[in-house]
């Protein structure tokens, strides 16, 4: 290793640092304020460590009311785009390659169309029929967009599919309707649950469509944000770091039962 | 279609076209197309809608065109939009290089949980923590003064913040599409490339960027299009001299009261992310299918 | 309950690809037929017109004597065991072999014990929690046609089952598809490309070359007396010599060639005066010279192979030599780079007119 090559590796290792210092420091200090006795939330300077932020947290009501706002929409979204999404990606893998392209270039124009764009044109359409902000428009809003990401990953799911299967089980005298549910959805269902996994996810962090549709409405985000502007305290940082909490746990948990069902689909996989 | 009928029987193949049919054109299509209507219509009260006066027109964009201030918001949203782009490409670049062509398993491993588990935290969040470390009296410029980097405390929020804000929300949009096109990348070319005695700027730009271009068009445009359209971080990290394309729209509908050129003003941005995907497409020769992956 | 099979000019075009033209046919009840080609010859789309998956753009199919036009593969008679096997992989066992029975609205206590039933028949028993991926190669086969056999067919279509695995495996499930064809009686109708396999197994071959039937008959009648020079040339190792047709008497043909005149047993469609070629086996060819058909030959090799010796040179009108010599008699083979004759009895030759 000549003494350039030297130099060069210990940049990469100053700058990987400072990149994981990037990536790990506002969760950190956010997380660390929720401690702090200080009535704004900050780190510095450390006015004595205390759970009471947690207290007052618990305590909110509109907390309460925001996180349960975030839920039913969540639960409705799921309900909405799961079926919807599967659809689109079976409409889609039958057509013929060129009805294809225009198709997936329109199932997919959601995710290059900006969420602000979304929230507003739902906003202006449903209000033609006399409906206005609220739940309803934030499912349909939120929906519109998250079709998208299951179509996506169950179309990945569906490239691994071996049509000869659903042959076979018709030649054994399968309804076609009996095909679909005791072979290709069993098939799809690791997608559908990761799918559904994701899709809460969207919908909970979901602001700038949902900032235009709410209404009435206050979801956690927004209520979130809303804090920020009128009055932030530590217990907004005890909720974040609760949400944290549950999130990462999700995310491991997400990422060791896809490393077993990869080994397991390996295992499972037939040779052709 | 006649295979959707043909594989799934007529029950299932309708059910599954009326679903598409309600997301593509009731979800899709018809929010968008009446948004287009709203914008080529003047604002008026409920009572002379459909009179005389309400025709279509372009005065709505004609009024973007001319208002100095808008104007120049938007193009600052432009080219900041940009900025954020370029800067989270360069920060992104080296990490996903050395993720698919030089960690180890294991590094790897934990390097993609180390990105992935931040990405999954709400991005409001994410952007209250940037609010927290760059306030005024905040840990940052604790930090700055304590080692004497800086002697009064700076006023992060703004221009600033509100790039640092953004390149972290978007960092994983633009990390994984180039990780996934530099690993199809053999090893054995690169080492191909420094046997023959080229140095390592050469390398990369010879040899890794041409073959991931797909990934690193990819990454682009979806940050591009993500920075443009964001609302969070302007909001929370901005300053009244910071301010984004996307709240003139929102002070349009919920402030203003004027829904129509709040719809020209956001068809106006959608236009702009459009643009600059096929535009990006066809600079680097790249279908939309390689896009969304 | 097996059922007989009769295709009657069935034709399948793809677009302007012409798949299958004019096919007719008939295969009995209880009978194990193959169909023989190279890929690409049309016989597994033949196979998937029988199932139902496709409709023939002409003709009839009629199984048991009904037409099945219009009637999609569940409504048929027939299970077929595919190439792949396409083994639902994520269904125990017992579910697999089960699942034509599910379909058919069975209860579960009854499905079970009718997989245990089949899981003795192929061999498995105790493996029915088990997941087809815990299988080797060899027990996945036997569960798929076990799973077939479940809905009690009455023809069971067969394409290439036997491909993915190893000659050993390949040759004990030969024996044992036989036997289990005799023990069930079922029609079984067999696609493959491996002439040894359909040779080996079946009543009766049907030999497919682009789309177009060749000739139906017993293995033994197909190497014999081939009726095209395709199946002279596919099915088994032949000599081709080339010539005119002079005189045919009482069946026997005789052929004016670049080696003299020789005599063989005149086949479908050979005329006086016509171009046609004698073909003869490795195996009916004996060095030496006799009173007639003698071939003088230069021999390139000599492939010592045990029970025969395999000899290649050419003819001296420049067509390939391929002879096989019982090693008993291998003191009579010629030298490798040396002139030698062959003869054959003309009852072991037969001339076929030119395509």
């Amino acid at each position: 290793m000549s003494g350039a090559d030297r130099i060069f590796r210990a940049l990469f290792v100053f700058y990987l640092a400072g990149f994981a210092f990037y990536l790990f420091a506002p969760l950190v200090i956010m997380s660390a304020a929720s401690f702090n006795e200080s009535r704004f939330p900050t780190v510095i300077p450390w006015q004595g460590t205390t759970l009471d932020w947690f207290r007052a947290m618990w305590a909110d009501r509109a907390m309460w009311e925001a996180l349960w706002t975030s839920a039913v929409v969540a639960f409705f979204v799921v309900v909405i785009s799961i079926p919807a999404g599967t659809a689109a990606a079976l409409v889609l893998t039958t057509l013929h390659a060129r009805a294809r392209s225009f198709a997936y270039a329109l199932m997919v124009s959601p995710l290059l169309t900006p969420g602000v764009v979304i929230g507003i044109a739902t906003l202006i359409l449903w209000r033609q029929v006399g409906v206005g902000g609220g739940l309803l428009l934030i499912v349909i809003a939120q929906a519109s967009f998250i079709i998208c990401y299951v179509m996506l990953m169950v179309v990945a799911r569906l490239q691994r599919f071996d049509r000869t299967q659903e042959e076979a089980a018709l030649g054994l005298g399968a309804s076609r309707f009996m095909v679909f549910r005791r072979v290709l959805l069993p098939f799809l269902r690791p997608a559908l649950l990761a799918s559904a996994g994701l899709a809460v996810l969207q919908s909970f962090e979901n602001y700038n469509t949902t900032l235009f549709v709410r209404g009435f409405e206050t979801p956690l985000t927004v209520f979130i944000a809303t804090k920020v502007r009128t009055g932030l305290t530590p217990a907004v940082n005890a909720l974040a770091l609760i949400m944290i909490a549950v999130t990462v746990i999700g995310a491991v948990a997400y990422e060791l039962a896809r490393r077993r069902r990869l080994r397991d689909n390996r295992a499972a996989d037939l040779p052709h | 279609m006649r295979e959707l009928f043909q594989r799934f029987g007529g029950w299932l193949a309708s059910f599954f076209l009326i679903l598409v049919a309600i997301w593509l054109v009731g979800m899709v299509l018809a929010p968008n197309l009446m948004t287009l209507d709203y914008a080529l219509r003047p604002n008026l009260p409920p009572a002379r809608i459909g009179g005389p006066e309400d025709s279509y027109s372009l005065a709505n964009f004609a009024y973007l065109a001319n208002e100095a201030v808008h104007r120049t918001i938007f193009f600052k949203t432009v080219w900041a939009s940009a900025l954020v782009t370029l800067t989270t490409f360069v920060v992104c670049y080296p990490i996903a290089f050395w993720m698919a062509q030089r960690a180890t398993r294991a590094q790897l491993s934990i390097a993609l949980m180390a990105l992935i588990v931040p990405f999954f935290v709400n991005e409001v969040l994410r952007t209250l923590g940037w609010y927290i470390i760059l306030a005024y009296r905040g840990p940052l410029n604790a930090v700055l003064l304590g080692l004497g980097i800086i002697e009064r405390p700076v006023r992060w929020q703004g221009d600033l913040g509100v790039l640092a804000g953004m390149v972290y929300a978007y960092i994983l949009f633009m990390l994984l599409p180039i990780y996934n096109a530099i690993e199809s990348l053999e090893k054995a070319q690169i080492e191909a490339a420094r046997d023959l005695g080229a140095p390592v700027w050469r390398i990369h730009w010879r040899v890794v960027i041409p073959h991931a271009k797909a990934g690193i068009a990819t990454g682009c445009v979806f940050t591009f299009m993500l920075a443009a359209g964001s609302y969070v971080a302007p909001a929370l990290l901005g300053s009244p001299g910071s301010r984004w394309f996307t709240e003139i729209i929102y002070n349009w509908f919920f402030e203003g009261g004027d829904w129509n050129r709040g719809a020209a003003y956001a068809l106006v941005l959608l236009a702009l992310c459009l643009l600059v995907v096929l535009v990006t497409l066809r600079i680097f020769r790249v279908n939309l299918a390689d896009v969304a992956k | 309950m097996s059922h007989s099979v009769e295709l009657s000019g069935i034709g399948m075009s793809f677009g302007t690809t012409r798949a299958v033209s004019d096919v007719s046919f008939k295969v009995e009840a209880g009978e194990f037929f193959s169909i023989l080609g190279p890929s690409g010859c049309g016989k597994t789309t033949i196979l998937r017109m029988i199932a139902g998956f496709i409709q023939p753009t002409e003709g009839r199919v009629l199984i048991g004597g009904r037409d099945m036009k219009g009637l999609g593969p569940n409504q048929r008679p027939t299970a077929m065991i595919f190439q792949s096997l396409a083994l639902f992989p994520l269904m125990p066992v017992w579910e697999n072999i089960a699942f034509g029975l599910e379909a058919r609205g069975i209860s579960r206590a009854e499905r079970r014990r009718k997989a245990d039933e089949l899981l003795k028949l192929i061999a498995l028993e105790g493996y029915g929690e088990r997941m087809p991926g815990e299988l080797s190669g060899g027990q996945r086969q036997r569960v798929a046609i076990a799973r077939a056999l479940a809905v009690e067919p009455g023809v069971l279509l067969l394409d290439e089952p036997l491909s993915a695995l190893d000659l050993k495996l390949r040759q004990h499930m030969r024996a044992e598809l036989r036997a289990l064809q005799r023990r069930t009686g079922v029609t079984f109708i067999y696609i493959t490309h491996d002439q040894s396999e359909a040779l080996a197994m079946s009543d009766r071959v049907a030999v497919m070359s682009a789309g177009l039937l060749q000739q139906v008959a017993t293995p033994r009648q197909l190497y014999d007396d081939p009726a095209t020079p395709f199946v002279a040339r596919f099915v088994g190792e032949t000599n081709a010599i080339p010539g005119r047709i002079t005189a045919i008497d009482g069946g026997t043909a005789t052929l004016e060639t670049g080696l003299g005149a020789l005599r063989g047993r005149a086949g479908p469609g050979a005329q006086v005066g016509g171009q046609a070629t004698l073909y003869v086996r490795p195996e009916a060819l004996i060095p030496g010279t006799d009173d007639a058909n003698n071939l003088p030959a230069t021999i390139d090799r000599v492939d010592f192979e045990g029970a025969f010796a395999l000899v290649h040179g050419r003819f001296d009108d420049g067509a390939a030599l391929a002879a096989s010599v019982p090693s008993t008699r291998l003191a009579d083979a010629p030298e490798p780079g040396a002139r030698a004759s062959f003869s054959f009895q003309p009852r072991h030759g037969v001339v076929l007119a030119d395509a």
